[in-house]
């Protein structure tokens, strides 16, 4: 009774919220993984479009669509968390030091975040026309303006199996700014003392970074990485709004999913397809959150 | 929370021992800096040309240029399409982000103070919710939201449906952020007198821990604002382009035949002037909710 007593008022203080997030979140997760697993019949033709089960699964991973959509995501993935990384790092580095006007800096490297993909992607759209030479628009127009007309490209619409390397472009200059914030407040969690000390050891710059600061910096790496993954696994709309409802050039799972549940009215493999996604997501999420929660406790231990 | 703020600060002492070479790689420095900010700005300028050019302007070959003619026609055709949907947006990122808030305040309160048994486990069940594709949950969402619609509850259709929508996946989030500025803004000292005076938790919470919650409350509304304000996979999925956000509106006034690329960069800078203004105004707390996505 005392217990019930001492912990009612707080569980009750967060039972709408406990249900919310138990229905919306997981309820929604086990309907759609059944969804994923259902049998279904063509209605005209009787035919068995989805044959039930595991098989589902099965199906869409053997499609060729879909394992192309699984190419691009990777190229996607991999261009657009190294890119990110990069400019990440390299801007909080430069920020680190301490420079003339670096609020402003920081506030331009950041802006682009807080724009929608759907307003960058209108913008990116336009600025990764495909068009060359006399009929160049967008960068490639700059390019030829600049006098670096070899730099023109199809962008995403080329032939080129690595197109989605164009499409991490507009992903990275959003998300760039983001990952430089992370490692700057890093950086300056980081004691001056410890940078004094190995100056005074006689340690060159390059030494005090590779040695003192980046591996105290590794955890913030980390988070943005998985952030940065997590983000491309479930990007859509910017490459929705580039590219359109029904590029298959630039098809990943996400948009391929849509195209599975609308022009295809197949809601049984757009399931499955979603559940694949969040499978992904999980696997590298939910290791991270039981670490972080574990590195907590120690931290006030 | 205020830690997060100013983690992005230089430290004010600077370092006496200056080297030789120090003023050719700070100059360095600067360049490159320079640099990377002209790039990352390329983007805003061509957007922001464009959307003041005029008619005979617009030709492709000039692009690049400034307006040879001042025009606000691109402006004013955006404003025009652009407004219903607006006001939509501004109602359903308001409303949003309190909702969310008050409920995240709440359980931020709970996790913080009162663990209850297993309050662990539910937090990092939430926390997950965080990071989930919405792909996972988008078929049966919209197909329980259209059931309740077409079973009594009508009112649960375009603006309120997301905020609905909004609110409860921004839950977790404002959770999280309300948690680790509890935690360390209402010390636990404070909260033992109350319990001896014999104030219960919502009395506290409603006394003690509300009055002191305004720099969280300012991060999850800041935070949710944008987020909902931004958002475009629900509002394809649950709404239709009469009734739903300003990025539903965008996306089809870019998606015509005949672009109108004046009007079309102009609504990029319409639908993007609420956010932006935003972090221009209070860039200080945006940047604290983006350090909470981190979970640390």
């Amino acid at each position: 009774m005392r217990r019930l007593r001492n912990w009612g008022p707080p569980l009750l203080l967060v039972s709408p919220s406990i249900i919310l997030v138990g229905i919306f979140v997981y309820g929604l997760i086990g309907v759609n993984v059944a969804t994923s697993l259902a049998t279904t019949t063509d209605r005209i033709t009787g035919r068995v479009t989805n044959p039930g089960g595991l098989a589902n699964y099965g199906n869409l991973l053997t499609d060729d669509r879909y394992q192309h959509a699984l190419w691009n995501l990777l190229v996607l993935t991999v261009v657009f968390m190294t890119g990110t990384m990069v400019f990440g790092l390299l801007w909080s580095v430069l920020l680190e030091r301490g420079v003339a006007g670096e609020g402003v800096f920081r506030s331009i490297y950041l802006f682009p975040m807080a724009i929608s993909f759907v307003a960058a992607g209108v913008a990116w759209r336009w600025l990764l026309s495909p068009a060359k030479d006399d009929q160049a628009i967008g960068l490639n127009q700059l390019f030829v303006n600049l006098g670096v007309p070899w730099l023109q490209s199809s962008w995403w619409s080329s032939d080129s199996s690595f197109n989605m390397a164009a499409m991490a472009i507009p992903a990275i200059w959003q998300l760039s700014g983001y990952i430089m914030a992370l490692f700057l407040a890093g950086f300056r969690g980081i004691s001056a003392d410890q940078r004094e000390a190995a100056r005074v050891d006689g340690a060159t710059e390059w030494q005090l970074y590779r040695h003192v600061l980046f591996p105290q910096v590794s955890p913030v790496a980390l988070s943005a990485l998985i952030i940065l993954g997590h983000m491309s696994m479930k990007m859509f709309d910017l490459i929705y709004s580039i590219a359109g409802a029904n590029s298959y050039t630039a098809e990943v799972p996400a948009t391929f999913m849509w195209i599975q549940l609308f022009p295809q009215s197949n809601p049984t493999g757009a399931a499955a397809n979603a559940t694949i996604i969040l499978a992904i997501v999980a696997v590298v999420v939910i290791p991270y959150l039981i670490y972080t929660n574990r590195t907590e406790k120690d931290g006030r231990a | 929370m205020t830690a997060a703020v100013e983690a992005l600060e230089a430290p004010t002492t600077s370092d006496p021992h200056r080297r030789r070479g120090v003023s050719a790689m700070k100059t360095l420095q600067f360049v490159l800096l320079l640099l990377f900010a002209v790039v990352v700005l390329t983007p805003l300028y061509v957007v922001l040309v464009t959307s003041f050019k005029g008619g005979a302007d617009v030709g492709s070959a000039t692009a690049w240029n400034l307006p040879t003619v001042f025009s606000t026609d691109g402006w004013a055709s955006a404003i025009s399409r652009l407004a219903p949907a607006l006001g939509r947006s501004l109602v359903l990122a308001l409303s949003a982000a309190v909702l969310s808030s008050i409920l995240g305040s709440l359980n931020g309160y709970v996790f913080a103070k009162w663990k209850f048994p297993g309050a662990d486990v539910v937090f990092t069940a939430f926390l997950f919710g965080m990071f989930i594709p919405y792909q996972a949950v988008m078929i049966p969402l919209q197909k329980m939201l259209l059931e309740l619609q077409t079973h009594g509850f009508s009112w649960i259709d375009g603006i309120p449906k997301l905020i609905l929508v909004h609110t409860i996946y921004g839950i977790p989030i404002c959770t999280l952020i309300f948690r680790n500025y509890y935690a360390t803004a209402v010390p636990n000292e404070i909260l033992e007198a109350a319990r001896v005076d014999g104030a219960g938790m919502l009395r506290t919470y409603v006394s003690i821990v509300l009055p002191v919650s305004i720099p969280g409350f300012v991060v999850t509304l800041i935070w949710q604002f944008t987020s909902a304000w931004n958002d475009f996979l629900f509002a394809l999925f649950l709404t239709s382009p009469r009734n739903g956000p300003v990025t539903y509106a965008l996306q089809e006034l870019a998606g015509g035949q005949n672009p109108d690329y004046p009007a079309i960069m102009a609504g990029v800078l319409v639908a993007s002037l609420p956010t932006l203004l935003v972090y221009i105004l209070l860039g200080r707390y945006f940047i604290s909710g983006l350090m909470s996505g981190s979970v640390k």
